[in-house]
């Protein structure tokens, strides 16, 4: 091997691009990703990080290898002009069927846990809870039909418990995608498609959607709060409690009782202390949410929630951690803006601009907020 | 103006001497000015292509940017991606198809020189049809890929996707007349000596190619011409509402979008399958298993489309057999590379530019390969699908591997085809940028895309932590396109130079490096006899030395095709039937009436041009 000077100047800028590389790496420490695909917190997404393991340790043997070999002959087999030609080799097909025929094992080798793993993230385990998922542009709606009721954009779930996605899409493609407890599965408009986990811990985790599916396709977030079996029935009693005849939700104080999940993250807007004033605004907010055309689009009604509505369901909406389908944060004065100008906010949202006052926001915020 | 025999004879004489002037460039039917007008053409195009991937990357850089509108970032997103693949890496390759496919084969010209030429200027006039939607702030939106039911009127009331239905319509019937042309060319056109089995890899890369892409168009064009009822005649294919499926376009489109990916990788492998060896000095390792895994390639390739839907829940017999064909995609793959390491080994290298990004082309292809078959399991594709881990694989596989070669491929016989050496200094330094450039913007991709990040995002939320590796990436990206300015002052530097590249610069295995450089029109004096693989240097081998320079000729009595506008007519022909169909609406059906009949008009005289019913033009009194 003739390391002359040229070939020790190549190394001199192969290393630091190396040097890159293995800060890129650095910076793959998953658990600073809050929507890493690469930390399975349910049995789903734990098949196909096995297999993703498998295969990726595979090729990162084949890489070194097959790399390694073309850096070695790149050096080893450098010649110059004058040199003499080097033999005539044609081929050699005992190497040949060799290098056929281990790749073919190693495939054979990924070929066997990926097969288990499609047929094991097919079959539903017995038992699930159905969640009905329905896409819509650009937001999603989540409805309970074993207990009647229906959400938006903040999908609770029991630890413990597998559930069942039963997905359909309003509109055009999306694709539900919750990173930490399965992969993505497409939602079609009038195709049904299926997703389950059993999700490990409790927690607030995101997703999105991952099908291209139109403007605001980046914005078409959502979260999953898992939470314990005894927080999830509470929920789902307390939603049970929005139904169209129920009295409308009082200003403040029992929400933060029975919403206890949501509270948990939720601080704006619960301030108890604020009394008769606060009263006020939510009553003015009230018949805003009559006046300002808010009802065409969406429903407050957890129970008996209409389909079909062209905006999320707002029952719970003050006690969601973000707005805007998942990437705003559920502060008051976002809730506002929110209100106020959803074309500056998110462009091309399905929500015009209605005009809304500064201090119409105010009460408006106040009446949501309040529909914990 | 009118073809009299008279202007024949002038425009053939002019022929032997040097033409010149822009009447000469659109009425040509010479294979190497074609050639040309396909490079500056997707040259162009390409850097376009990649001013659209700056300005993404400049939006990327920080999360919740606003540089850019979304809905400006989605027409860049999906016109990067048609251009790259449609107006970019495809006719590169053509460049190389016409230019070369006639020197290596030892032909004066390709089958259909008329075709030909209506082959380029459909695919100009189909580039400029789709990029003109810009000068309506109209670009197309929907993706390269289009997907139903987004597509339909209801979603996208505008003119958006209609630029792209036509657009792509009119540049498939450009790939499929090409296709036709070099088919027969090479089947039919070969020198004598020339069996099937001796014919350079470049030129079994092609026809493997123009197979794929006879096979692969006609379904894209009947999904898009069934979305285009869709939309201007109200069926309902792919609409649900009427009974129509939207999941019936994903079929039709990667049935043809897989063979697509191998429509653009396959004419690279034959480049670097040139490069290497000579740069090696020694001949090609493997060359029947090169040709029969690239045979094998082309035909697993259409069956395993679906392994880009693993995410619709097909259920988990399908899952399994698209999975296992993906895999074994693996395994001619593989030889491939294996046996272009053969080459190499034991060989003596010659560290010229085109051999620096051959071998980077097989360094970064091998990460695109490998990352592919990572996503051949469901299980896992479920996660990696839709994200960035895709965008790094497509790009290791569509830019460290196609642009890799296509650039080894221009460094390589610019000479041949300029007279004019590239000078090596700026390539190497080219070099070196693009693969640091390339490594920065694509690695960390695979990062960003399992740590949460979707493809066709305008922005992201800083909560996702993605932020910085992103900056890396635009960061990447802009040295990437530095490294395409020096190509562009290389070029310039290059072009002021005089001519005087030697007819065979580096010692070239092939028929096009026995002729001057660049060719005369009629390419051979002589069409040569073949009677091996590596035909030049078994010629040298038997002089005991280099071929002298051969010298440039008179070429009388050798008998060319006449240069012809009426490719050219027809060819607005053609897209003005789809120009037409969009304004329909407005226009009515008369306007499609009359471009129908301009394309007819330009098909009945190409028909009957004099000079070529009884193509008989001799230069000087016949033969």
């Amino acid at each position: 091997m003739h390391l002359r000077t040229a070939a020790a100047r190549r190394y001199a800028v192969v290393l630091p691009l190396l040097g890159v590389l293995a800060l890129a790496l650095a910076g793959c420490s998953r658990d600073q990703y809050p929507q890493t695909a690469l930390l399975p917190l349910s049995d789903f997404a734990r098949i196909g990080d096995d297999v993703q393991d498998t295969t990726f340790y595979w090729a990162l043997g084949v890489f070194i290898l097959v790399e390694g070999a073309l850096l070695y002959s790149v050096f080893r087999f450098r010649g110059k002009p004058e040199d003499p030609e080097p033999s005539q080799i044609h081929g050699n097909t005992t190497i040949e069927i060799i290098w056929t025929l281990i790749p073919a094992l190693i495939l054979a080798a990924i070929a066997v846990p990926t097969v288990k793993g499609i047929f094991e993230t097919n079959r539903t385990p017995a038992g699930a809870m159905k969640i009905e998922v329905i896409g819509h542009q650009w937001w999603w709606e989540f409805r309970y039909p074993d207990a009647g009721v229906t959400t938006a954009n903040e999908m609770f779930i029991p630890q413990g418990k597998t559930v069942e996605l039963v997905q359909n899409s309003a509109d055009v493609i999306h694709s539900f995608w919750p990173p930490r407890f399965a992969g993505k599965r497409d939602v079609f408009p009038g195709r049904e498609t299926r997703l389950w986990w059993k999700a490990d811990s409790t927690g607030l985790f995101p997703g999105q959607c991952a099908e291209y599916c139109g403007i605001q396709h980046a914005r078409m977030a959502f979260h999953v709060r898992s939470v314990t079996p005894g927080e999830f029935d509470q929920w789902i009693a307390h939603m049970q409690s929005k139904g169209p005849k129920a009295p409308a939700a009082a200003p403040a104080g029992d929400s933060l009782k029975t919403a206890s999940a949501g509270a948990k993250v939720q601080g704006p807007g619960q301030d108890s202390a604020a009394g008769a004033p606060q009263e006020a605004e939510y009553a003015k907010g009230e018949k805003l949410f009559m006046t300002k055309g808010c009802m065409g689009c969406h429903s407050l009604q957890a129970v008996q929630a209409p389909k079909g509505l062209i905006g999320p369901n707002l029952a719970n909406v003050g006690a969601r951690s973000h707005i805007a389908a998942g990437w705003l944060k559920n502060t008051d004065e976002n809730l506002e803006r929110w209100i106020r100008e959803p074309q500056a906010v998110k462009k091309g949202v399905l929500m015009p601009n209605l005009g809304v006052t500064v201090e119409e926001s105010r009460a408006l915020r106040a009446y949501l907020r309040a529909h914990q | 103006m009118a073809t009299t025999a008279l202007d024949q004879q002038h425009a053939h004489a002019a022929a032997h001497g040097e033409k010149t002037g822009l009447w000469s460039w659109i009425t040509t039917v010479d294979h190497k000015r074609i050639g040309i007008l396909y490079g500056a053409t997707a040259f162009f195009f390409f850097l376009l292509g990649g001013v659209e991937a700056l300005i993404i990357r400049t939006q990327l850089a920080r999360a919740d940017n606003n540089f850019i509108d979304p809905d400006t970032y989605n027409q860049l997103f999906t016109m990067h991606g048609t251009t790259m693949i449609f107006l970019a890496i495809m006719p590169l390759s053509s460049a190389f198809f016409n230019y070369l496919i006639p020197l290596m084969i030892g032909a004066r010209d390709v089958a259909f020189p008329r075709l030909n030429a209506f082959s380029y200027w459909v695919f100009l006039l189909g580039g400029l049809l789709l990029n003109a939607s810009f000068l309506f702030g109209a670009a197309p939106d929907t993706g390269w890929y289009g997907y139903a039911n987004l597509t339909s009127r209801q979603f996208s009331p505008g003119p958006n996707v209609d630029f792209w239905n036509m657009g792509l319509q009119v540049l498939g019937v450009a790939s499929l007349a090409a296709a036709v042309n070099f088919f027969v060319t090479i089947i039919n056109l070969r020198a004598p000596g020339m069996t099937l089995m001796r014919m350079p890899v470049f030129a079994w890369m092609t026809l493997i190619t123009q197979v794929l892409l006879l096979l692969a168009f006609p379904v894209i064009a009947v999904a898009l011409i069934l979305l285009m009822f869709d939309r201007f005649w109200g069926t309902h294919f792919f609409v649900p509402a009427g009974g129509g499926d939207p999941l019936l376009w994903q079929h039709f489109f990667w049935i043809f979008g897989h063979p697509e990916v191998y429509i653009l990788i396959l004419p690279a492998f034959g480049i670097v399958s040139e490069v290497l060896p000579v740069f090696s000095r020694k001949p090609l390792f493997g060359y029947a298993a090169m040709v029969f895994s690239g045979i094998f390639i082309a035909f697993l390739g259409f069956g395993v489309w679906s392994h880009h839907m693993f995410a619709t829940g097909m259920g988990p017999i399908p899952d399994t057999f698209f999975s296992l064909a993906t895999m074994l995609i693996a395994i001619p793959t593989g030889v491939k590379i294996f046996n272009w390491l053969g080459t190499m080994w034991f060989g003596s290298l010659q560290f010229k530019t085109p051999m620096y990004f051959a071998v980077g082309f097989i360094a970064m292809f091998i990460i695109g390969g490998l990352s592919g078959v990572m996503h051949a399991p469901p299980p896992a594709d479920l996660q990696q699908n839709d994200t960035y881990f895709i965008v790094a694989h497509f790009h290791y596989v569509m830019f460290g591997g196609s642009i890799f070669a296509l650039v080894a491929g221009a460094y390589y016989w610019w000479p041949k085809m300029f007279g004019r050496m590239l000078d090596e200094g700026l390539g190497k330094v080219h070099f070196w940028l693009m693969l640091i450039g390339f490594n920065l913007t694509f690695f960390p991709m695979h990062f960003v895309g399992l740590n949460g990040m979707p493809r066709r995002t305008y922005t992201y939320p800083k909560e996702l932590n993605l932020e910085a590796l992103n900056q890396v990436e635009t960061v990447g990206s802009f040295i990437l396109g530095l490294s395409f300015l020096v190509f562009l002052i290389n070029i310039y530097k290059t072009t002021r130079k005089p001519k005087n590249a030697p007819a065979d610069p580096w010692n070239g295995a092939t028929l096009e490096w026995a002729i001057p450089s660049p060719p005369q029109e009629w390419n051979f004096d002589q069409v040569p006899t073949v009677h091996g693989r590596d035909p030049l240097w078994e010629l040298k081998r038997q002089r005991g030395g280099p071929l002298p320079e051969p010298p440039h000729t008179s070429g009388a009595g050798i008998h060319l095709p006449n240069p012809s506008y009426w490719p050219l007519v027809s060819a607005f022909g053609v897209v003005s039937i789809f120009v037409a169909i969009m304004m329909s609406p407005k226009w009515g059906p008369w306007g499609i009436v009359a471009a129908v009949a301009l394309l007819f008009f330009g098909i009945y005289n190409w028909l009957f041009e004099k000079g070529y019913s009884e193509f008989r033009t001799p230069s000087h009194g016949g033969h």
